[in-house]
């Protein structure tokens, strides 16, 4: 299959180099500055030599690689809230010219899925975002192949950052502003690490699955329209503000703390939550967790990588070969 | 404590006892008010003794609870040879402690008064300025909004108080059956008032 790849961030590059092993071809590859397209595949190692050595990846211009010749547009550019542009229209460009769309943006599915889903219905092309929720974790795989229809709940620890400061804290007994600034020096967190403590991050994914749940009980676009879940519509709380001791006091009791973001018909909600010690959710370091309610499968988990270049390239190219 | 002998008991039929106290408006059960009533088991032991059990009643009719059902294990008797029995009330809620004093107070032997009312417990850790927001009165607020008990409590104030720095406190409440999930937000909107926040455990999760 012919991708164009929109960003070259860790896992725009990481789909971008991997496609070949999974038998895909790379027709276009840009970055917010510029882009490199060629019809009979782009020589992605020397594209992105350049960009590490400063130079732009090609000669053209970002448009270029939206407009270029591809089966499916991978859509890796940085997360973006409200309207979620330039992602959203980048997304609308590729349906309507019947190509299909892979996500591992998170921004238009949070934040418009009705819209999404309206547009895909228009077109030829079908959409896929496997990679913006929970990483290398099949969470949206599962539930589809469990049946969205008997899943009452999807919940998890959805931040590897935050669980890597909330795990920190608690083993080590040290101060959330101390471990923060560890992660940041290990690459862990980011120089702002917000969207991650505060808990957007875990709120956005948990969005998506709760748009996925309710969509399952939609018979038509104008129904999803109506019940779409955005991030303005989860109750979110962040971690910033947990002091080592409650996690002394938790540890006491057998318990942890740990952020936990939920999503259900009724909606989403993240928070800091106790969970058991040696319990399901309770994973350490930068692992992700997920836990599926199904009506009849009873409660499952999967756990592993939540974040990373390779690991969330692992995701987008499961959805790329869902399409075949 | 043995029970003392009961006086004799009322020849009237129980369910007519609470014409005494007719004109006694509070003492009624809702019949029509707005009150909640509360399901309750409690207990008992009996002398083997004639009227006894209509003793054991009285109470519960004077307080103005419905008797739902009474189990009255005549075959068997307790360690102390007294007949068990267990009697399953319901009563507005500030009417419970009443038929359990009257019922000591008539001698009789109240062994367990509702195991089943805290059925459930829920731990949650509280973390604010939580001595300096008078923590008695958080708690307080905490057992009056949310009708659950507070077991017990951990405080961590390693800054102490009247610093910047936040503090912590684990509570285990006692919660009746089922009702946890409603325990737990009425705590967030307690908690809410002086800023403080609650880390509870997943709904419906212990």
């Amino acid at each position: 299959m012919k991708l164009g790849v929109l960003g070259a961030g860790a896992v725009g590059r990481s789909v971008a180099t991997l496609a070949p092993e999974y038998g895909h071809e790379v027709t276009a590859l840009a970055d917010s500055s510029a882009a490199v397209v060629d019809a009979g595949g782009v020589d992605v190692d020397a594209a992105l030599a350049r960009k590490d050595a400063g130079d732009p990846l090609g000669d053209a211009e970002p448009g270029d690689a939206l407009a270029g010749e591809y089966d499916a547009l991978v859509e890796a550019t940085p997360t973006t809230l409200g309207d979620a542009e330039p992602g959203f229209s980048h997304v609308r460009a590729a349906l309507e010219r019947d190509r299909h769309v892979v996500l591992a943006n998170k921004g238009p599915v949070a934040e418009r899925y009705a819209e999404v889903r309206e547009l895909e219905a228009d077109s030829a092309g079908e959409v896929y975002f496997e990679a913006t929720v929970g990483g290398a974790i099949p969470v949206c795989a599962t539930v589809d192949d469990l049946g969205a229809k008997h899943v009452s709940a999807v919940r998890g620890v959805l931040n590897g950052t935050a669980n890597f400061v909330l795990s920190r804290m608690a083993a080590e007994g040290l101060d959330y502003d101390h471990v923060l600034a560890e992660a940041q020096d290990l690459g862990v967190a980011e120089a702002d690490p917000s969207f991650d403590v505060e808990g957007t991050d875990a709120a956005l994914k948990c969005v998506i699955l709760a748009n996925v749940l309710r969509e399952a009980d939609c018979d038509s676009l104008d129904e999803l329209r109506e019940v779409e879940v955005t991030l303005a519509d989860a109750e979110v709380e962040g971690i910033r503000d947990i002091p080592g001791s409650a996690l002394e006091l938790a540890a006491e009791d057998g318990r942890t703390v740990r952020l936990v973001g939920e999503a259900t018909r009724d909606g989403v909600n993240v928070g800091p939550r106790l969970v058991p010690e040696n319990g399901t959710l309770s994973v350490t370091g930068t692992r992700n967790i997920v836990e599926i309610d199904h009506e009849y499968a009873g409660e499952l988990a999967i756990s592993g990588r939540g974040a990373g270049g390779e690991e969330t390239a692992s995701a987008v190219l499961a959805d790329v070969a869902r399409l075949e | 404590m043995p029970s003392e002998p009961t006086t004799a008991p009322d020849e009237r039929p129980v369910d007519t006892v609470e014409a005494d106290d007719g004109d006694d408006a509070a003492a009624e059960t809702d019949g029509g008010h707005e009150t909640e009533l509360q399901a309750h088991t409690i207990r008992l032991e009996l002398v083997d003794e004639p009227g006894q059990l209509l003793a054991a009643l009285k109470p519960i009719a004077d307080n103005g609870a419905n008797l739902l059902s009474i189990f009255h294990e005549r075959g068997s008797l307790t360690p102390r040879g007294r007949i068990p029995v267990e009697v399953d009330i319901e009563c507005p809620p500030d009417r419970f402690e009443g038929i359990l004093d009257d019922l000591r107070s008539r001698g009789v032997n109240v062994i367990q008064a509702d195991a089943e009312e805290y059925g459930d417990e829920v731990t949650v850790v509280l973390v604010g300025h939580l001595v300096d927001t008078d923590l008695s009165d958080t708690l307080k607020n905490i057992q009056d909004c949310s009708g659950a008990s507070v077991a017990d409590i951990d405080l961590s104030a390693p800054a102490g108080a009247g610093s910047e720095a936040h503090s912590s406190a684990r509570l285990r409440l006692r919660a009746r059956a089922g009702e946890t999930a409603s325990v737990v937000e009425t705590i967030r909107a307690v908690a809410a008032e002086k800023d403080i926040d609650v880390i509870a455990p997943l709904e419906g999760r212990r």
